[in-house]
């Protein structure tokens, strides 16, 4: 078994473009989710778009790359106001059920057939991304950095864009919460009506809230898009959010901190465990006393089962997360 | 008691000019900062609220009592517009409230507390009261993002709360999460952020409700000195010593009509107000009512 190896690509996978991408979504959702309190499990569609933004500008409307963030900022504030008009007035969950209906819908719109000359079906849009690719300032052909850190000049490019924006928004982020109106989106998570009375616009917050993670996930998509070279429908599937949600809680939700480095770590100990698998049924089945645990072709499922054993895990002994504050935590339900 | 209490002018003048007036379900007042006309409030069939006419006298201590389901809460919900009647209107310092949605009767000078004590358990004590601030610059976003402009009156609104902390006692607890106060603290948190306002009207929903009697010596206290900051205090309450104790007036609801008003004195002395609340056998003893 080749250790080395798992350990480099783990590495690898803590600074890695997706951890980048991941942390950034996560922000997103942590102003909405972690400080305000709603429970948006449509991220996804505001990644998309972003995604969608950036690869309809170049390829449809013949103006610049950059339009499409412009373009993006404008999907993500209708999709925000669709989304939130009729359900921020309501409870919790009934923006959790929107949120994901709404996540799909997206989904399925921009990949079917009907649309397929604007969004490009499942194909999704390809070429999109020259003039990003243009501002590079590294040679795209060369490789950078030392073994393992070895990357490509491009991804070495939309890494460094990728981690750039999550420690801006971070910053930002944590001045925001720091603020009196972070202090009104904390209290409208502990108690809407108190808010209420006391003379805020609940309501309003609430969809700034929505908005502005919203606009977080939205660059979230664009740094995966970039990556990418391509904006597929399939990448914005609920799984996403759902992952990211993850990344999130396993960080420790209402932390900047935690919504950064959980999505790195989530990385980190996906990629540990897929390749420690590949690597233990590489030439043969894994067997413990003749009897067969686990073979090649099982590795992708098993993955996914171990990480859902430690989320379990982690949920039972340490439900604040890494970064989380247990003190924090004790005060539910008084 | 009332012999050895000292009033300050204004508590005087209100006292004085409720004295005057008639004691009488719905009566009118010299000079009313609430008013409500006909307000009416149906919960599937039944009527929870049916107020044929309130006025609350400004400057004066206002006890609004009733047995359990008399619709209290609900009057409270409707004038704060947490709940909407289904007719009937409503004035606040002579602006018609109707159409007036809850975040903004704060601003207007008037805030509420409410019966399960709604402090933000994940924030600090102080946090709390900064919060009750109204018109805060750095609430916008934008603002929120750029701390130089906000700073300044961040520091204001800070030394206010404090100050308010220590008059209420809370400044030792400053730093600490709301959530590990004692149920007492909180409803005294919650009444101190509600000051934080800046309100003419304060309406506290049962701020006695489990607090030990020796708190609720001082939250008495503490109902009084908003009085004679010039506050009007409308309060929802079932502990009659306290009624009695700090209140100019007493309006009592049963079924949710107001069924009686009047000086502490007179109500305690109304046939009616205690055959609401104790039924008809009041003033026997359980042995009397078994023999009888």
């Amino acid at each position: 078994m080749d250790f080395i190896k798992i350990i480099e690509n783990t590495i690898s996978a803590f600074f890695g473009i997706d951890a980048a991408y991941f942390a950034l979504a996560a922000i997103g959702l942590n102003i909405q989710f972690g400080y305000t309190g709603l429970l948006n499990f449509g991220q996804s569609a505001f990644m998309a778009c972003g995604a969608y933004g950036l690869g309809m500008t170049s390829q449809y409307f013949g103006v610049g790359m950059w339009w499409g963030i412009l373009i993006g900022l404008a999907l993500v504030i209708v999709l925000g106001l669709l989304v939130g008009i009729p359900t921020l007035r309501l409870r919790a969950d009934y923006l959790a059920i929107v949120t994901i209906a709404t996540a799909e819908i997206v989904r399925l719109v921009v990949r079917s057939v009907r649309f397929k000359e604007y969004f490009g079906g499942s194909d999704g849009i390809n070429s999109f991304s020259t003039s990003f690719r243009n501002l590079s300032p590294f040679d795209p052909g060369a490789q950078y950095g030392i073994r393992p850190f070895q990357y490509s000049g491009y991804s070495l490019w939309t890494m460094i864009v990728g981690w750039v924006l999550v420690v801006v928004f971070s910053f930002l982020v944590y001045m925001l919460m720091k603020s009196p109106w972070g202090r009104v989106v904390k209290a409208i998570r502990e108690d809407e009506d108190a808010v209420r009375s006391l003379g805020k616009n609940v309501y309003s917050y609430k969809m700034q809230s929505l908005i502005l993670g919203g606009v977080v996930g939205m660059f979230s998509g664009m740094v995966f898009a970039l990556d990418r070279g391509s904006v597929q429908p399939d990448n914005y599937s609920r799984d996403v959010t759902f992952y990211v949600l993850t990344a999130l809680v396993l960080g420790g939700v209402a932390k900047v901190s935690g919504s950064v480095v959980g999505p790195m770590m989530f990385w980190g100990l996906y990629v540990f465990s897929d390749n420690f698998l590949r690597e233990l049924t590489k030439d043969r089945p894994f067997e413990v006393f003749g009897v067969g645990i686990i073979q090649k072709s099982q590795v992708g499922p098993v993955n996914y089962m171990l990480i859902g054993l430690g989320l379990m895990l982690l949920m039972t002994f340490r439900p604040q997360g890494v970064f989380g504050s247990k003190e924090e935590m004790a005060l539910d339900g008084r | 008691m009332d012999a050895e209490r000292t009033y300050t002018e204004l508590a005087q003048r209100a006292r004085a000019a409720l004295a005057s007036v008639d004691a009488s379900p719905g009566v009118a007042k010299p000079d009313p900062i609430l008013l409500a006309e006909k307000v009416r409030r149906n919960f599937g069939g039944v009527t929870a609220v049916d107020v044929q006419h309130l006025e609350v006298q400004r400057g004066s201590i206002t006890a609004l009592i009733g047995p359990n389901g008399a619709g209290k809460t609900t009057l409270f919900n409707l004038l704060t517009g947490f709940d909407t009647p289904d007719t009937g209107e409503w004035m606040f310092d002579s602006k018609n409230l109707k159409k007036v949605v809850a975040h903004k009767t704060a601003s207007l000078g008037m805030v509420r507390t409410f019966q399960l004590t709604k402090s933000l358990t994940k924030l600090s004590v102080i946090e709390n009261m900064k919060l009750g601030a109204t018109h805060q610059i750095g609430e916008k976003w934008w603002n929120g993002l750029l701390p130089f402009r906000y700073r300044k009156q961040e520091a204001i609104i800070e030394r206010r709360a404090d100050e308010l902390l220590k008059r209420f006692k809370l400044d030792h607890m400053r730093d600490q999460y709301a959530g590990t106060l004692s149920g007492g603290q909180r409803k005294l948190l919650e009444m101190a952020r509600a000051l934080m306002t800046n309100p003419r009207l304060v309406m506290l929903d049962e701020p006695m409700a489990g607090v030990n009697p020796a708190l609720k010596q001082s939250l008495n206290e503490h109902i009084r000195g908003l009085r004679d900051d010039g506050m009007t205090v409308l309060f929802v309450e079932h502990d009659m010593d306290m009624v009695h104790d700090i209140s100019d007036w007493v309006v009592v609801m049963a079924e949710g009509r107001i069924i009686a008003e009047g000086t502490p004195d007179q109500i305690s002395a109304n046939p009616a107000v205690i055959e609401a609340y104790l039924g008809t056998h009041q003033g026997k003893s359980l042995l009397e009512e078994e023999n009888a």
